[in-house]
């Protein structure tokens, strides 16, 4: 038998103290969770209590924590937020709408809201809450990889309602689907909300989707996870909008399931939140597409981090990922993408590339494309780019006639547009355009 | 052209100035009148891209000394942008690419810039489309240039195409071409030159920056200046460059300089 001797240092106090209260704070957040009605079925209760055993021991992050380590979680931890019910007007909503998305569902704090909400039937198309929920579901609600992830689990843990969404067999959807979640705050209540999303295309279905976060109020926190399946062969396209206040706190996962043949294609915007963070997951199988298009916009002191991780498990994918990050004054942002290609992912054909503009000489990103790959036969490429606005290009814009902030501005919107010229619905690719620019004035 | 009594566009007195704490240009003068084509030889170094850039405004370039009026007003009180409204033009040496916006964006926003400017209603995407095309036709530009992001994997001629293109459409009083002609074959020359020869008339004047005689062909200046060290040496007319070609620069040096 051998006895060993734990040294303990300062640090490891210093640690050991911080734990202990990152773990305080989140078994308050769980205590608060709120009981399901009588109309959601005991499966579902029984999803929230296998997460509450998953989350028991762990601690919230802080950023000693490897995962965490550009992005401190602390501020997040100062702040007693607390689930609270919310009055949302229609011209609120309004405000937030797209003109041309025909189906609107709206949560307020995680929960279904039917009378703000917009919809049409679409044969081929359910559309439903936790209440009565199918038993069909119960394979799919929290059965994505990475559920252990400490925010993912809370919100597993927590969830009071979810849009959950079902496009049939060979159906393909034309009219997008908007998921609206509002984080609203009654008056100074920090108030948390936990949105939850899950989408299951079945084999050769096609339907987009936009997931839409925003917030209303002071202090808000939204822990947000989507859990989307792709069948056989199936088709999404994901618009994830987080175009929350400037003061919101904002951690969000999206887990995708791609069963082979299957095509996921991805918009990601991350335009709000004092703190943020959105952590896309995708686990493929044989033949898969999947596309990642990412735009980070942080200002003043925001903190906006994107984390995605992307896993082949078999032959023949293809997998292209752009993630573009304009960051102004003393703001902030971070880039982790990990492309994971085992032995049995031979013919991968991947690329990643991060791309990032500095608005001003206290802005910062911190970039890291990751590739690691194990098997021998495979296409793959990353890289990464900083860069500033050139006086020469702004120049050359001003000896056009343009003023200084006309070509600055056509500069940046320029850099933007790249990824926004993807998003296929004209009023959001407009309007995110003018916001993205108005953020920046 | 030299018309007798024509209006002075632009008057350059003693215009020393600097770029990053170096002085370039050491004591400019030159006088630009109406209708009038003049050309600014010298070897590399000698200042005339210095000159380009300082009279359309580059930050990087600093006035120290002298004036500069242009159409009676002092250059230097007005920004790059308002230079170029009031119908100064630079082709660029090297026209930067700009990914993301197309180049018919780009053209309509500099042209209603200057429309905006004169007074006049600007141009709605329609209708501009219809006037860029005609235009097109000075530096026989393809039409499939226009959608592409602005001299974005463009080749040298036709990044300077694009910049003729651009001078047709703004018509400036005053056009500014540095080095339009270096690294052209000679027919994107032949091109270039004709679409500037289409452009100028008695009341808008042109300055070229060159280092080669052989654009002279193309365009006929009225004088020739040659600059070295920050200075002009000397002026003279078109045969000057001629000489210039056969002799160099160095018989040039004035007194005292080695």
């Amino acid at each position: 038998m051998t006895i060993s001797t734990i040294e303990v240092t300062p640090s490891d106090l210093k640690k050991g103290r911080g734990n202990v209260e990152r773990q305080a704070y989140l078994k308050t957040l769980i205590s608060q969770r709120a009981e399901f009605g009588a109309e959601v079925p005991a499966w579902v209760k029984e999803v929230r209590d296998r997460n509450l055993t998953l989350i028991q021991d762990q601690a919230l992050p802080s950023n000693r924590t490897e995962e965490w380590r550009f992005t401190d979680p602390s501020s997040l931890y100062k702040i007693p937020f607390q689930p609270a019910a919310a009055t949302v007007t229609a011209e609120q909503i309004q405000a937030h709408s797209w003109p041309d998305v025909a189906i609107r569902l709206v949560f307020v704090n995680g929960v279904f809201a039917p009378g703000l909400s917009h919809q049409t039937e679409v044969s081929g198309l359910q559309i439903t809450t936790l209440q009565n929920l199918d038993d069909s579901f119960q394979a799919y609600l929290g059965k994505t990889h990475g559920s252990e992830e400490v925010f993912t689990a809370l919100n597993g843990c927590n969830f009071k309602d979810a849009a959950v969404l079902k496009v049939d067999r060979n159906q393909v959807i034309e009219t997008p689907i908007h998921l609206l979640f509002v984080s609203a705050a009654q008056g100074e209540t920090p108030t948390v909300a936990y949105p939850r999303v899950l989408v299951v295309a079945e084999t050769g279905s096609t339907v987009t989707l936009v997931e839409d976060f925003v917030s209303i109020g002071a202090q808000t926190f939204t822990n947000a996870v989507a859990e989307i399946f792709l069948a056989a062969n199936a088709q999404v396209n994901h618009i994830r909008l987080q175009r929350e206040e400037a003061t919101a706190f904002h951690i969000g996962k999206t887990a995708v399931s791609q069963k082979r043949d299957s095509r996921y294609r991805s918009i990601a915007l991350s335009l709000g939140g004092q703190l943020s963070r959105h952590n896309p997951e995708i686990v493929t199988e044989e033949q898969t597409e999947t596309i990642l298009d990412g735009l980070t916009l942080a200002t003043d002191s925001q903190v906006a981090d994107t984390h995605s991780a992307l896993t082949f498990s078999q032959a023949h994918c293809q997998a292209q990922q752009l993630h573009k990050c304009i960051v102004d004054d003393h703001a902030r942002a971070v880039f982790n993408g990990r492309i994971f290609v085992p032995k049995a992912a031979q013919q991968t054909n991947a690329a990643q590339l991060s791309r990032n503009l500095l608005l001003s000489p206290k802005a910062r990103v911190d970039t890291k494309p990751q590739l690691e790959i194990v098997a021998d036969d495979v296409k793959c490429a990353h890289g990464a780019t900083v860069s500033q606005l050139e006086d020469d290009e702004v120049f050359y814009l001003q000896s056009r006639g343009l003023d200084h902030d006309n070509a600055c501005d056509l500069l940046v919107k320029a850099f933007a547009a790249e990824i926004l010229e993807k998003i296929s619905i004209p009023s959001i690719r407009k309007g995110l355009l003018e916001d993205v620019l108005s953020r920046l004035r | 052209m030299i018309v007798e009594n024509s209006e002075v566009i632009l008057s350059v007195k003693d215009v020393t100035a600097e770029v990053d704490g170096n002085a370039i240009l050491k004591g400019v003068n030159l006088e630009i009148k109406a209708g009038e084509i003049h050309a600014i030889m010298g070897p590399n170094g000698s200042g005339k891209s210095t000159l380009s850039k300082l009279l359309a405004g580059h930050p990087a370039y600093t006035l120290t000394g002298g004036e500069v009026v242009y159409k009676g007003k002092n250059l230097f009180d007005l920004e790059p942008e308002e230079r170029a409204k009031e119908g100064v033009f630079l082709a660029f040496q090297y026209p930067l690419e700009i990914p993301g916006v197309s180049n018919l964006d780009f053209l309509r926003v500099a042209y209603n810039a200057k429309r905006q400017h004169l007074g006049e209603e600007e141009l709605d995407a329609f209708d501009f489309d219809d006037l860029v095309r005609e235009r097109l036709d000075v530096v026989k530009m393809d039409p499939a240039f226009l959608d592409r992001s602005v001299n974005e994997g463009f080749s040298g001629g036709e990044k300077k195409r694009n910049e003729i293109l651009q001078m047709a459409l703004l018509e400036p009083t005053l056009a500014i071409l540095d080095e339009t002609d270096s690294g052209l074959d000679i027919d994107a020359l032949k091109i270039v030159s004709n679409g500037v020869n289409q452009l100028t008339n008695p009341n808008n004047a042109v300055l070229l920056i060159t280092h080669y005689q052989r654009l002279l062909d193309y365009i006929v200046p009225d004088y020739v200046h040659v600059m070295q060290g920050g200075r002009i040496l000397t002026t003279g007319g078109k045969e000057l460059a001629l000489e210039l070609e056969e002799k160099g620069y160095d018989w040039l040096q004035p007194a005292g300089v080695a």
